[in-house]
């Protein structure tokens, strides 16, 4: 490591601490100093505890969604051929791209009050799968498609003409190959989900014991001025976040010594 | 390869099923409501356009969100570069788990990124705020927090962009190009910075359209003055609740517009590069 690399290697990593090590660091101390006693009494709120149990469930539900459709379009995506296919790779990129408080919107024109089908998820527990299942859409299309392209045909063609039927190749040629992204796209859309805020605010209404999210009761506690109990709730999701972190790093480590 | 792929596999019912599938569940979930945010906006003609562009407040909102966005994008590129080219090119201590932390922003709830950083800059019990303030600077419920909230949200998108292709180049240019006595400084400007530019512009687009959007971790950073530290995506919240839909809806679809274009750039860079 040269002089010059070593002061720029300083200089980066003080700016990282700065900005992203020492405010999240920052949350978990304001718990600790907050005890143990009020950790838990924050959490097992009723109120609070609802909201958990309602975005952890959510989470679960549109990351398992997201397993199935995102498999399924990214197959659509690599393997299939069909006029205004270009148009559907844009579509996929879209819920990254748009500003959360704008997807809400989105999504409010289509199944708010005003819904041309008749559908009214505003303000109930629906609103919250919805809102998750839109920005996360495209976590598990996007890791799958990659390798789904580098895989080569003839294994699969080998199996089907030996007389495996379709779903079995499927079930044990593509989808070995597949799990590790399949896998890395489901922890990514989990953490998504679970933190979700921004597209919720106008689609769900935030009502107590029934659509409102564990990232609601963090920015109501720092409204009420109650640190402690958002830093506690803000814990919990970090601790999440670290979780996939973890998961991710194991999944791409086992991939790289495969490949 | 694509073509063959295609003409080799008959095309059975299972194929048709899925098709429909993925079409049907982009098309409800994105297609169409994003479709009706534009025919909203143009419900009466460029009314509400010409609403948001005659309000004040609302102008200075577009104004507070790019300045923001363009400086987070500017420390991020640079900083970005430059960490990309110290985890590919060097070796030190703890680097495994320094990238593993660099994608922590992508992972953390916005409300987190603004809680956290409310509890070290906050100007009256911060871990910093204080001191800060004392010298007159004041990060929250300010500019320089909106720009640092910014700026946490879209920390990685440049690297992840430019490591892989670092990787990929390799160092037998840069090291001909320092075996003939260019300095690091040349070889990064004449050989390094040429062969990564697509990857560089592909994670400024990207950075870019991440910071124009973010609303939670400004929202709790901000305090939402209006005229002061009021964003435009704060702003499409405000203007909806007020019930002034026709204004949220057209500075949302401002907003949608920059990201739908900016990833469509990338996208079509990225689909010619790999005919090229």
């Amino acid at each position: 490591m040269t002089r010059t690399s070593g002061i720029g290697l300083g200089v980066a990593v003080l700016w990282f601490s700065l900005l992203v090590l020492i405010p999240l660091s920052a949350v978990v101390v304001t718990t600790t100093e907050g005890g143990w006693a009020n950790f838990w009494r924050t959490i097992t709120n009723e109120q609070t505890a609802h909201a958990i149990r309602l975005t952890v469930l959510a989470a679960v539900v549109v990351t398992v969604v997201n397993v199935f459709s995102g498999t399924a379009i990214a197959w659509v995506l690599v393997r299939d051929r069909f006029p205004g296919k270009a148009l559907l790779e844009l579509i996929i990129d879209i819920p990254f791209a748009l500003p959360t408080i704008v997807a809400g919107l989105v999504l409010l024109s289509l199944y708010g009050n005003d819904s041309p089908l008749g559908l009214h998820l505003s303000n109930s527990s629906w609103s919250v799968y919805l809102a998750f299942a839109f920005v996360t859409l495209p976590f598990v299309v996007r890791m799958v498609q990659p390798v789904l392209e580098e895989l080569d045909l003839d294994v699969e063609e080998a199996a089907a003409s030996l007389g495996a039927s379709r779903f079995t190749t499927f079930r044990r040629i593509l989808l070995p190959s597949l799990a590790p992204a399949i896998a890395a796209g489901a922890a990514l859309s989990f953490a998504r989900a679970v933190g979700e805020y921004g597209s919720l605010v106008l689609l769900s209404g935030n009502l107590p014991f029934k659509s409102e999210v564990a990232s609601v009761r963090i920015l109501s506690a720092i409204e009420n001025d109650n640190p402690a109990g958002a830093a506690s709730v803000a814990t919990l999701l970090l601790l999440v976040s670290l979780l996939v972190i973890v998961v991710l790093d194991v999944v791409q480590r086992k991939v790289a010594q495969r490949g | 390869m694509a073509e063959s792929q295609v003409t080799r596999h008959a095309r059975g019912p299972v194929t048709y099923a899925i098709r429909v599938f993925a079409i049907g569940y982009l098309l409800l979930l994105v297609a169409w409501p994003v479709a009706l945010v534009v025919t909203h906006t143009f419900d009466d003609g460029l009314n509400s356009l010409r609403a948001v562009f005659s309000d004040p407040d609302t102008v200075h909102a577009l104004q507070l969100s790019v300045i923001a966005a363009i400086v987070a994008t500017a420390i991020n590129t640079v900083f970005g570069v430059g960490m990309s080219l110290l985890l590919v090119r060097s070796e030190f201590w703890g680097k495994r788990l320094l990238s593993a932390l660099l994608d922590l922003p992508l992972s953390v709830s916005p409300i987190v990124v603004g809680l956290a950083l409310v509890l070290v800059y906050g100007g009256r019990d911060g871990w910093f705020g204080p001191t800060l303030d004392s010298w007159g600077i004041q990060v929250i419920f300010s500019t320089p927090g909106i720009i640092l909230a910014t700026a946490f949200v879209s920390l990685p998108l440049v690297i992840r962009e430019v490591v892989p292709t670092l990787r990929e180049i390799g160092v037998e240019q840069e090291q001909a190009a320092l075996s003939l006595g260019a300095s690091t400084w040349q070889t990064f400007w004449r050989i390094t910075l040429p062969s990564i530019r697509w990857a560089v512009v592909y994670g400024v687009v990207l950075t870019l359209a991440r910071s124009l959007g973010e609303f939670g971790a400004v929202k709790v950073v901000s305090g939402n003055v209006l005229g002061q530290t009021r964003t435009a995506t704060l702003a499409v919240e405000e203007k909806y609740l007020n019930f002034e839909a026709d204004v949220a809806y057209a500075i949302a679809f401002l907003l949608a517009s920059v990201s739908v274009v900016a990833i469509a750039i990338v996208s079509f860079l990225r689909s010619r590069k790999a005919y090229s």
